[in-house]
C-alpha cells in the first residue's frame, strides 16, 4: 500500500502482542499507598478482543494508563507486575525505550473526541505526527500517509481536510480522526477507553464496525474498557469485570453473558436496559467506595447482598463451572 | 484571512471615533475656564481673551468639535501653543524612540517571561515555580519610575556600565544601543511578570487537558509535548496580556523616558504639562488613543494566527 | 404559602474563605506589612522625629545616620519624617479614591445589569471606551486639565477606577439575575432596591474586596506617579512620589533620598498584591496558585 513496511517479524511478535502480569498500581497521598489496581494479569492476543468493565472508579482507566505508560507523574505508578508490549517489558524498560512504544508499537484512543485532538494543530499535521517521530518521515511524506489513513477510517474528502482544523469536524467524525492518529504507525496493540461512550448511539454502531474492522485488517490486540455492556456483546472476545481494582470476573464473552457469576457482574447485567425486558432497570444499590474507606478483603462486601464472615479475606480468582476460563473471585460462587 | 483583517479595520473606526470624542469631551467640557489654567489666575483679561481666540473657544461647543474631528481626519493635530510648531512634527521627530524602546522591551519581556511562566509550569512548586512566583509579584508591584531610578542607581552609579545621562540619540548605533539597555530592562522586567503569571497558569491548565494526553500517547518526547501541543495553546492569553500591556507600556513609557532622560512621547508629554501646552496636550493625549486602538488591532490580528478558531469562524 | 424570603445563595463560603485566607502565608504576611504602613502613617505626627517642613541650611544632604536615619534632603529635611508624613497623603488619596471609585462603579454596575436595556448599553458603551485609555494616561489628562490638588487628584484617580467596577458589577449582577432567586424575590413583591442591594450585592462581595484590593494597589501608585511627574498636591507638602521625585534630582549627590520613599511604596504595593493574590486564591478554588 505504502512505502511504510509492515511491523518487521521478529522472535518476540509470535507471542501476544500483550501481556500483563500482576499488575499493581497505587496512588500516592502524602506517605500513604493506596491500590487502584492490584495485582492483574491477562494477556490479549492479535485479533482478540479483551474487554474491562465496570463503574467509574473501578481502576479499568488506571489499568489502561499503566499499560500505556501514562500515569500521572508523581500522583500514580505502576507498583508490582510487568507488562510486555509486543516482547518489550515496558516495566523494566528506560523512559526513552517506552517512548518509543508508545504510538508506535501501542497506540491509544480516547473517550472525549472533542478535547482529546489539539484545536490549535491541523488534523493532518496531528494523524501523521507519530510517523515523523518513530518512522522519520518528512513532513511531506506524513502528509501524504496521513491522507491514506483518513481514508481509511473514512472521512469524506480526506485531501480537503489534512489542513482543517478540530473544530470544523463533528463528534464521530472527530473520533475517526483519533483511530487514524492512534493506528498511524501500525501498532500491534490498540487501547480504546470508552471509545464510543461520548456518541450518538448510530454514529457508536458506525466507530465499532470501523474499529472491528481495522482490527481485523492489522490483526490487532484490542484493548476495550467500556462500561457498556451492550458494547462488550458485540464486539468484545473476552470480559474481565473489575471493581475497586481488583478483577472480579473474567470469562469469554459467551460464558460471560450466559453465566454472570459474580455478584458484581449480576447487578451491572441488571443494570443494563433491555429492549425485550419487562422488568426494568435495577440500580446496584450503594456506590464504589473510596480508597480511604475500601473494606479489607473482598472490595464489594459492602455492598453484596450474598455477603458471608469469610468474605473479610479476599477470595482468589477461581475457576468456576468446571471451565478454567471462566473464573470468578467470590467466595460463594466459586467452585468448591 | 484577508477578509479578517479587513473586518477588524472597519470595526476600529467606531472605537477610534468614541476614544478621539472622550479626549475632546475630557478636554473641552470639564469645568472650569482653561484659560485659568494655562495662564494662571494673575492673567490679564487681554491676553485671557486672546488665548481663547487661538484655542477657538469663542465658537459654540459643537463647531469646535467639528473642527477638532475635522482635523485629526487631515492629520493635523493643531500647533503647540508654547512653540506654534505643528504639533505633527513634534510628534514624528520623537515617535522611533518610543517605538524603539517598545518593541526592545517587548522582547525582553517575551524572551524571559515565556520560558520562565513554561519553566514555573512544568516544575510546580519547585525552586524555579517559587523564584517565578516570587518575581512577578515584585514584577507587578514596581512602579516604573521607582524600578527605573534603583536600576540606574545599581547599574550606572555604583557598577559604572551604563552612562547616567544616555544618549539615544546617538549617531553611533552601538551607543545608541547602550542608551537603549537600561530603559528597555526597566520596561521589558515590568512586562516579564505579566507575562510570566499568564503563561505559568495559561501552562498548567494546558498540560492537564486530554489533547497533552493524546500528545503523550503517540510517544512524542516530553519538550515537543510541552512547546508544540501545550504552549500553541497558552499563546492566545499571552497575546492578550502582551495586547493589554502595550497599554500599560505607554504609561510606563513616560516614566522610563523621564528617568532614563530619552527623547519619546513621554518626555513630551511631561514637557506640554510643564509648559501649560494645551494644545500640544490634547494632541498627544490623541496619539496614545490612537497607539492604544492600533495596539488593539495588532492584538486581534494576531489572535487571527495563533488560534485557527478565530479566522475559521 | 408564608411569606419568608425565599432562600438567598449563600454568600458563597465565607467561612471557608476566611479560613484559607488564614492559611495563606502570603495574605497574612502581605496584611502585615499593609497594617504596618497604614499605623506608620496614622502615627506619623507622634513618631516623626522632625517637622516634616523644617529645613536646616547647615544639614544640606546629609548622609544617614543614628540621628537622621534616613538622612536629609537638598533643604535639609529630615526624609524620615517626610517620608512618614508623605504616608499620609498617599495612603489617604489611594484609599479615599479606591472607596469612591468602588461604592460609584458598582452601584451603577449593579443598576445597569439589573435593568439592562439601552441605558445598559449605553454604560457598557462608555465603559468600553474609558478602559481603553491606560490608567496612567487617563489620570494624567484628569489631573492636567482640573489642575493639580488633594480633590482633584483623588477625583482622577477614582475616575479612572469606576469603569473597572462597573464592568465587574455589571457581570456578576448579570449572572445573578439568571438564578432563580431573584424572580422569587420580584414574585414575594420586594422592591427592586431592595433586590438589588440586600440580596444581590452581597453575593458579589467576594469579588469585590479582591479586585478593591488590588485597584488599591494601582491607585497608589497612580498617585505616586503622578506626584513624581509633578502633578500632585503642590510642595512642601510631602508625598512618596514627590519626595522620590526631589531625590531623583539629585541622584548623584544623595541616592538615598530617592531609594527609602522608593521602598516605602514598593512595600505598600508588594503587601496590597500579595493581600490581592491571597484573596483571590481563597475565593477561588480553581484558580492555579
Amino acid at each position: 500500500m505504502t512505502a511504510i513496511p509492515a511491523p518487521a517479524a521478529t522472535a518476540a511478535t509470535d507471542g501476544p502482542p500483550l501481556i500483563v502480569e500482576h499488575l499493581t498500581t497505587s496512588i500516592h497521598v502524602g506517605s500513604d499507598r493506596h491500590d487502584v489496581v492490584r495485582d492483574i494479569s491477562f494477556s490479549i492476543g492479535p485479533r482478540e478482543t479483551l474487554a474491562l468493565v465496570g463503574e467509574s472508579g473501578c481502576g479499568k482507566s488506571m489499568t489502561a494508563l499503566s499499560v500505556m505508560g501514562l500515569l500521572p507523574a508523581g500522583v500514580a505508578s505502576v507498583t508490582a507486575g510487568r507488562i510486555v508490549v509486543d516482547g518489550v517489558d515496558m516495566t523494566a524498560a528506560a523512559e526513552a525505550k517506552r517512548e518509543s512504544m508508545r504510538g508506535d508499537r501501542i497506540g491509544m484512543i480516547f473517550q472525549e473526541p472533542m478535547t482529546s485532538l489539539n484545536p490549535v494543530l491541523p488534523i493532518g499535521f496531528q494523524v501523521g505526527e507519530a510517523l515523523m517521530q518513530h518512522h522519520g518521515l518528512t513532513r511531506k511524506q506524513a502528509r501524504a500517509r496521513a491522507c491514506e489513513l483518513l481514508e481509511r477510517v473514512r472521512v469524506p474528502a480526506a485531501a480537503d481536510r489534512l489542513d482543517a482544523y478540530p473544530h470544523q469536524f463533528s463528534g464521530g467524525m472527530r473520533q475517526r480522526v483519533m483511530i487514524a492518529l492512534a493506528l498511524a504507525c501500525r501498532p500491534r496493540v490498540l487501547i480504546a477507553d470508552e471509545p464510543t461512550t461520548a456518541l450518538d448511539v448510530t454514529i457508536q454502531a458506525q466507530v465499532l464496525a470501523l474499529l472491528a474492522d481495522l482490527q481485523e485488517k492489522e490483526g490487532l490486540a484490542v484493548l476495550l474498557i467500556t462500561h457498556n455492556l451492550g458494547v462488550v456483546a458485540s464486539v468484545a472476545d473476552r470480559v474481565m469485570v473489575m471493581y475497586g481494582g481488583d478483577v472480579v470476573e473474567s470469562a469469554p464473552v459467551a460464558a460471560f453473558f450466559a453465566r454472570p457469576t459474580h455478584p458484581y457482574s449480576s447487578a451491572l447485567l441488571a443494570a443494563m436496559p433491555r429492549i425485550e425486558g419487562e422488568g426494568g432497570l435495577q440500580p446496584i444499590p450503594g456506590q464504589v467506595p473510596t480508597l480511604t474507606e475500601m473494606p479489607v478483603g473482598c472490595r464489594f462486601q459492602s455492598r453484596c447482598p450474598l455477603r458471608i464472615d469469610r468474605c473479610a479475606l479476599l477470595p482468589p480468582l477461581a475457576a468456576v463451572g468446571g471451565d478454567p476460563d471462566h473464573r470468578v473471585r467470590c467466595w460463594v460462587r466459586m467452585d468448591t | 484571512m484577508l477578509r479578517f483583517v479587513i473586518k477588524r479595520l472597519l470595526l476600529a473606526i467606531p472605537t477610534l471615533w468614541a476614544v478621539l470624542t472622550t479626549v475632546f469631551v475630557l478636554v473641552r467640557v470639564v469645568p472650569g475656564d482653561p484659560t485659568i489654567i494655562i495662564l494662571g489666575d494673575q492673567a490679564s483679561e487681554a491676553s485671557r481673551m486672546e488665548l481663547r481666540q487661538r484655542l477657538g473657544l469663542g465658537k459654540s461647543i459643537l463647531s469646535q468639535y467639528f473642527d477638532f474631528m475635522g482635523q485629526i481626519l487631515h492629520g493635523d493635530l493643531g500647533r503647540s501653543l508654547a512653540t506654534n510648531r505643528p504639533i505633527v512634527d513634534d510628534v514624528l521627530a520623537v515617535l522611533p524612540y518610543t517605538i524603539e524602546l517598545t518593541i526592545a522591551s517587548l522582547i525582553v519581556g517575551t524572551v524571559i517571561g515565556i520560558p520562565l511562566g513554561v519553566l514555573a509550569a512544568e516544575r510546580r512548586d519547585g525552586p524555579a515555580d517559587w523564584f517565578a512566583r516570587i518575581f512577578s509579584l515584585a514584577g507587578v508591584s514596581f512602579p516604573a519610575f521607582v524600578s527605573g531610578i534603583l536600576l540606574l542607581m545599581v547599574f550606572s552609579v555604583q557598577l559604572r556600565w551604563f552612562p547616567v545621562i544616555s544618549s539615544a540619540n546617538a549617531a553611533d548605533p552601538l551607543e545608541r544601543l547602550r542608551a537603549l539597555v537600561l530603559p528597555s530592562v526597566n520596561l521589558g522586567l515590568l512586562m516579564v511578570a505579566y507575562v510570566t503569571r499568564v503563561t505559568r497558569s495559561g501552562m498548567l491548565k494546558a498540560l492537564g487537558e486530554d489533547y497533552v494526553r493524546t500528545a503523550r500517547s503517540k510517544g512524542l518526547p516530553y519538550r515537543i509535548v510541552v512547546w508544540r501541543h501545550a504552549f500553541r495553546n497558552v499563546l492566545v492569553p499571552i497575546v492578550t496580556v502582551v495586547g493589554l500591556y502595550l497599554g500599560v507600556l505607554i504609561g510606563n513609557a513616560v516614566l522610563t523616558e523621564i528617568v532614563f532622560n530619552r527623547p519619546g512621547i513621554g518626555k513630551l508629554i511631561v514637557t506640554a504639562l510643564n509648559q501649560r501646552d494645551y494644545t500640544l496636550l490634547q494632541g498627544l493625549m490623541v496619539v496614545s488613543a490612537f497607539a492604544i486602538v492600533v495596539a488593539n488591532i495588532l492584538t486581534d490580528l494576531t489572535y487571527g494566527l495563533v488560534d485557527p478558531r478565530v479566522k475559521t469562524q | 404559602m408564608t411569606a419568608a424570603a425565599p432562600p438567598a445563595p449563600q454568600p458563597r463560603r465565607r467561612l471557608s474563605v476566611l479560613g484559607k485566607a488564614l492559611r495563606n502565608v502570603g495574605l497574612v504576611l502581605g496584611a502585615v506589612i499593609v497594617v504596618a504602613m497604614i499605623a506608620a502613617a496614622l502615627g506619623a505626627p507622634w513618631i516623626a522625629p522632625y517637622d516634616p517642613d523644617a529645613q536646616d541650611v547647615l544639614l544640606v544632604l546629609g548622609t544617614p545616620d543614628s540621628v537622621h536615619w534616613f538622612g536629609t534632603d537638598a533643604f535639609g529635611r529630615d526624609v524620615l519624617s517626610r517620608v512618614l508624613w508623605g504616608a499620609r497623603v498617599s495612603l489617604y488619596v489611594g484609599f479615599v479614591a479606591t472607596a469612591a471609585g468602588v461604592v460609584i462603579g458598582t452601584v451603577i454596575g449593579v443598576i445597569s445589569g439589573y435593568y439592562g436595556g439601552i441605558v445598559d448599553r449605553l454604560v457598557v458603551a462608555a465603559t468600553d471606551v474609558l478602559l481603553s485609555f491606560p490608567q496612567l494616561i487617563m489620570g494624567l489628562l484628569l489631573v492636567a486639565v482640573l489642575g493639580a490638588s488633594l480633590t482633584n487628584l483623588i477625583i482622577a484617580i477614582a475616575v479612572t477606577a469606576v469603569p473597572a467596577f462597573i464592568r465587574m458589577a455589571r457581570g456578576s449582577t448579570l449572572a445573578m439575575r439568571e438564578r432563580d432567586f431573584v424572580d422569587a424575590c420580584r414574585s414575594l413583591g420586594f422592591s427592586d432596591f431592595r433586590i438589588m442591594f440586600v440580596h444581590v450585592l452581597p453575593n458579589i462581595l467576594d469579588e469585590l474586596v479582591v479586585m478593591a484590593s488590588l485597584w488599591l494597589a494601582s491607585a497608589i501608585r497612580t498617585e505616586s506617579t503622578l506626584a513624581f511627574i509633578g502633578l500632585s498636591v503642590p510642595p512642601p507638602t510631602a508625598t512618596w512620589g514627590g519626595i522620590v521625585r526631589e531625590g531623583f534630582d539629585n541622584l548623584l549627590d544623595g541616592p538615598w533620598l530617592a531609594l527609602f520613599p522608593s521602598l516605602a511604596i514598593l512595600a505598600v504595593m508588594i503587601g496590597l498584591n500579595m493581600i490581592g493574590d491571597g484573596l483571590r486564591d481563597a475565593s477561588d478554588p480553581r484558580a492555579p496558585q
